[in-house]
């Protein structure tokens, strides 16, 4: 799959923003005024920064109301729904701890809830796709999941909680490139499938539709990313997860934790390029290609 | 509204004989034709004297297939939207500006609606869906919706453009949701078969395969009986083997 800048801009800012506004909601940490005021626009200017850059690729973003109207039977129209929801409501009760210091708990926690429940349906999106295993399987919201539970941890100077997911994030990270990585051949298709010509002997893609390139090549059949993977699975894992459990296990100091965060953030978006770049679409079969 | 129809009234189709098909992409052509200056935005093409790239609703491709024994055999295989009776493109659609016919079962983009996402493309294994770059929303196939009930064409014409311009005669349209139909009757004859079945997207569109080809064992019940031919090579000939042999 092409690897689309505003996609990962998107999927790793937005996961790490509503990661946030889970925790915050909870109220951990426990704050109000100025200090609420910081983490709540962190949080913001991550999460809608992410949703804005994802408009970017439309061919018509000016339609873009028109994707709240499906929620019925699209993920993509639920994470809409989803984010602009818990945006709503973690923004009524961000009001509440900057303004009045008031903690209106149940709206927090509502909030907590529609956030990890974005991050959901951002991950059926691809989880959904027959066309691509290596995103259709279990592990894809989990994934997303905890990275976002582990990024916003981090985000929320929840030193406890993001010594526990971060490891346990870049567990889920490595289960899922290993059944990824066997995904397309247990799918059972192939070129003879494809074809249906399979029958006869083996086939072979002889000669391709057009002389040029295509949409259908340029969107599924991204292959140059891949050249690095071994590489970048590596920085995403010393980047994403490792780096920072060595930086928050130091004695605490505002620098290690900043470059925790930047560290973990760089880290997942070469996760987050892998995710798109490793991933063969079906449709490369009829090229000959994956 | 994207969710599929339980039930469709009709379900039209093609019928794509691999056995016929002589990969001349004519029907390329005529569909690019037709729809270009019909039903929604044009298609398309980007630098066509350079490095061209451009918008088509229905591909040839060629396949090379190698038996256990004997010569391989060259398979010509077009393809378009196999109009799905669990089109997987339509329910992911967030705009609902995709959907399927109750009436016939065509699966349609309602192009005022699209916001370009793409993920229906993503949703179909087939790629019958291409995001034109010039308009920015999505095409596909639309089993000329346009001609098939067009009362001002005369009644041969409504027919989609690729099966009524097919030298070869090997592709058919009609229901398939009526056994009685040619089609049906045709896709029964000969075995026709689903493009990656395992995907769960019960294709519409069926494609009838390569026939087996004839075997030809003994060209002549006296060939056993002839002279085999010469395998010592004489004269000329003979003399620059025997000298190469030698060098």
């Amino acid at each position: 799959m092409h690897p689309a800048p505003s996609v990962i801009v998107f999927t790793t800012l937005s996961g790490l923003g509503f990661g946030l506004l889970f925790w915050l909601g909870l109220g951990i940490p426990s704050v109000t005024g100025w200090s609420a005021f910081a983490f709540f626009t962190i949080a913001y200017v991550l999460a809608v920064g992410g949703l804005i850059s994802s408009t970017f690729h439309l061919g018509h973003p000016e339609r873009a109301m028109k994707a709240f109207t499906q929620w019925r039977t699209s993920w993509l129209s639920r994470e809409g729904v989803a984010a602009v929801a818990a945006l709503l409501i973690m923004a009524g009760f961000g009001a509440g701890l900057v303004f009045m210091a008031a903690n209106w708990a149940v709206l927090g926690w509502l909030g907590a809830l529609l956030s990890l429940l974005t991050v959901y349906c951002t991950a059926m999106i691809y989880g959904q796709l027959k066309t691509v295993p290596r995103w259709k399987q279990p592990l894809t919201p989990v994934l997303m999941l905890t990275i976002s539970l582990a990024g916003g941890a981090l985000l929320a100077g929840q030193v406890s909680y993001a010594l526990i997911l971060l490891p346990l994030a870049g567990v889920v990270q490595v289960a899922w490139w290993v059944m990824g990585d066997r995904a397309l051949v247990e799918s059972g298709s192939n070129l003879s499938t494809a074809t249906g010509l399979g029958q006869p002997g083996q086939v072979r893609a002889f000669e391709p539709p057009h002389t040029g390139t295509n949409y259908l090549l340029r969107e599924f059949v991204h292959v140059v990313g891949r050249k690095h993977a071994v590489k970048l699975r590596a920085i995403a894992l010393i980047l994403g997860f490792a780096l920072p459990v060595v930086l928050l296990l130091l004695p605490f100091n505002h620098i290690f934790a900043l470059f925790a965060i930047v560290s973990h953030l760089a880290g997942i978006a070469a996760s987050r390029w892998l995710f798109f770049a490793e991933a063969e679409h079906v449709v490369g079969l009829y090229y000959g290609k994956r | 509204m994207t969710a599929l129809p339980e039930h469709t009234q009709k379900k039209l189709g093609l019928v794509i004989d691999l056995d016929t098909c002589v990969g001349c992409h004519a029907c390329v052509i005529s569909c690019k034709g037709w729809n270009t200056e019909n039903y929604g935005a044009p298609l398309s093409d980007q630098d066509p004297y350079g490095t061209p790239s451009g918008t088509f609703l229905n591909r040839v491709h060629s396949y090379e297939v190698q038996p256990e024994e004997g010569a391989a055999q060259l398979i010509h295989f077009p393809k378009s939207c196999l109009h799905c009776e669990d089109a997987p493109c339509v329910t992911v659609c967030p705009t609902g500006a995709s959907y399927k016919r109750v009436e016939d079962g065509i699966v349609l983009v309602n192009e005022s609606d699209c916001i370009g996402c793409g993920l229906c493309a993503w949703a179909c294994p087939y790629g019958a869906r291409e995001l034109d770059q010039a308009e920015g929303v999505m095409k596909k196939c639309t089993l000329c919706v346009d001609r098939i009930y067009n009362e001002n064409l005369p009644e041969e014409d409504r027919e989609p453009a690729c099966v009524r311009t097919c030298p070869a005669g090997a592709r058919h349209f009609g229901d398939l949701g009526d056994p009685d139909s040619n089609v049906s009757q045709l896709v029964a004859e000969r075995g026709g078969m689903d493009l990656m079945p395992e995907q769960g997207t019960k294709p519409v569109n069926k494609y009838l395969p390569p026939r087996p080809k004839d075997q030809m064992d003994q060209i002549d019940i006296l060939a056993p009986f002839l002279e085999p031919v010469a395998e010592e090579t004489k004269g000329f000939l003979g003399w620059l083997d025997k000298t190469l042999e030698k060098l």
